[in-house]
């Protein structure tokens, strides 16, 4: 294959349910997204170079906190009901790590509870979607996607300019701003989605289905 | 020759299919599971109902141990029927979802009659879903042995 790595995005799908990941996982690698399945929230914060008792011991082994740079994840879609640590759990995990929280989330629920999804959009997810999923459900990620990878364009090319010429104050504070606007007004689309909750996140599953005899 | 037959095959799943729409047992949701199977995944259908099923026993099998004891504990039931329910929705195998609401809605009563009467239904059903499933699973086979033969 001739395509470049890093033109691909990696999505990390967590769900207990084994059909629910096989799923997820046909369904994107359809939309030609990378993916890493897990069946729990602790895997998948294990995975993402995270630990549940981030605590600084030294006599117990464990992975360098920093190998999710190593295998990035652009996305994380993870199930609501799970055994132990929730999607909903997972999710304030990952907005309160300072290395993940720019990750988007995205939460899947069979079952449609406004409260919880608008809970769910406040921890910050970005999207909300009922399952069964669909593939035109996952059209809604690219956006976000895209946010991200320019962003880390942007910061990479920050880089390569501090690198080059060394920046003044009043540059410095402009692009400060500049980001700062930027989150301000991805926080009010979050607020438009919750206060109108489209018909298309309380869509029907059944479409004319005949009635049993 | 193996054209005819392949196309004979291709029209009797179509058939079988709907005929399975039409009773009710599946619903649109299995169409979107067949959308994802294409030449470079042609067993796709075929791995996700072994999957369904055999998930599908395992569960059932722990409704009946919990439902056998004296004591019953309902919220094992619960969310045991809700790994049910859910699956059968990812499949797309309606009535045997519906039959997991009730059994649901005899666990949240706290009835155990209701909740033997409701894990009868769901066996009933999951039973009639598996014996077309594999007839089902056996048409595919046949149709991937004629592709494969044609190559």
């Amino acid at each position: 294959m001739g395509m470049a790595a890093e033109s691909q995005f990696h999505v990390l799908a967590v769900d207990d349910s084994i059909i629910d990941r096989k799923l997820i996982e046909r369904l994107l690698k359809t939309s030609s997204y990378q993916v890493t399945t897990v069946d729990s929230g602790s895997k998948a914060l294990e995975f993402l170079g995270l630990h549940e008792d981030d605590t600084t011991n030294p006599s117990t082994p464990c992975v360098s906190p920093n190998n999710h740079q190593e295998v990035e994840v652009n996305l994380v879609i993870t199930d609501y009901c799970m055994p132990g640590m929730t999607g909903y759990d997972l999710l304030k995990k990952i907005k309160e790590s300072s290395s993940l929280r720019d990750i988007p989330v995205v939460i899947m629920s069979s079952e449609n509870v406004p409260s919880r999804i608008s809970r769910c959009l406040e921890e910050g997810a970005e999207e909300f979607f009922l399952k069964p999923v669909r593939l035109s459900d996952l059209n809604k990620l690219r956006p976000h996607l895209m946010k991200t990878k320019s962003k880390d364009q942007h910061q990479k090319q920050e880089k390569q300019e501090e690198k080059s010429a060394f920046q003044s104050p009043k540059q410095q504070q402009q692009e400060k701003e500049e980001h700062q606007q930027q989150q301000q007004a991805s926080n009010n689309k979050r607020k438009a989605i919750e206060e109108g909750l489209s018909p298309e996140r309380t869509r029907p599953r059944y479409n004319g289905i005949t009635t049993v005899v | 020759m193996i054209q005819m037959a392949l196309a004979a095959l291709k029209t009797q799943l179509k058939n079988f299919v709907q005929s399975m729409f039409d009773e009710g047992v599946l619903d649109s949701q299995f169409s979107q599971i067949q959308a994802l199977q294409d030449s470079s995944n042609p067993n796709f259908v075929d791995e996700v109902i072994t999957l369904f099923c055999t998930d599908a026993e395992r569960i059932i099998t722990e409704l009946n141990k919990y439902l056998g004891y004296q004591s019953v504990d309902f919220s094992k039931l619960d969310t045991y029927v809700h790994q049910l329910k859910g699956s059968s929705s990812s499949i797309g195998a309606h009535r045997l979802k519906l039959a997991c609401v009730n059994l649901r809605q005899a666990s949240d009563d706290r009835s155990k009659e209701g909740c033997v009467r409701a894990l009868n239904s769901i066996t009933r059903e999951y039973c009639l879903l598996r014996s077309k499933f594999q007839t089902l699973i056996q048409l595919e086979r046949s149709i991937i042995a004629l592709e494969t033969n044609r190559q």
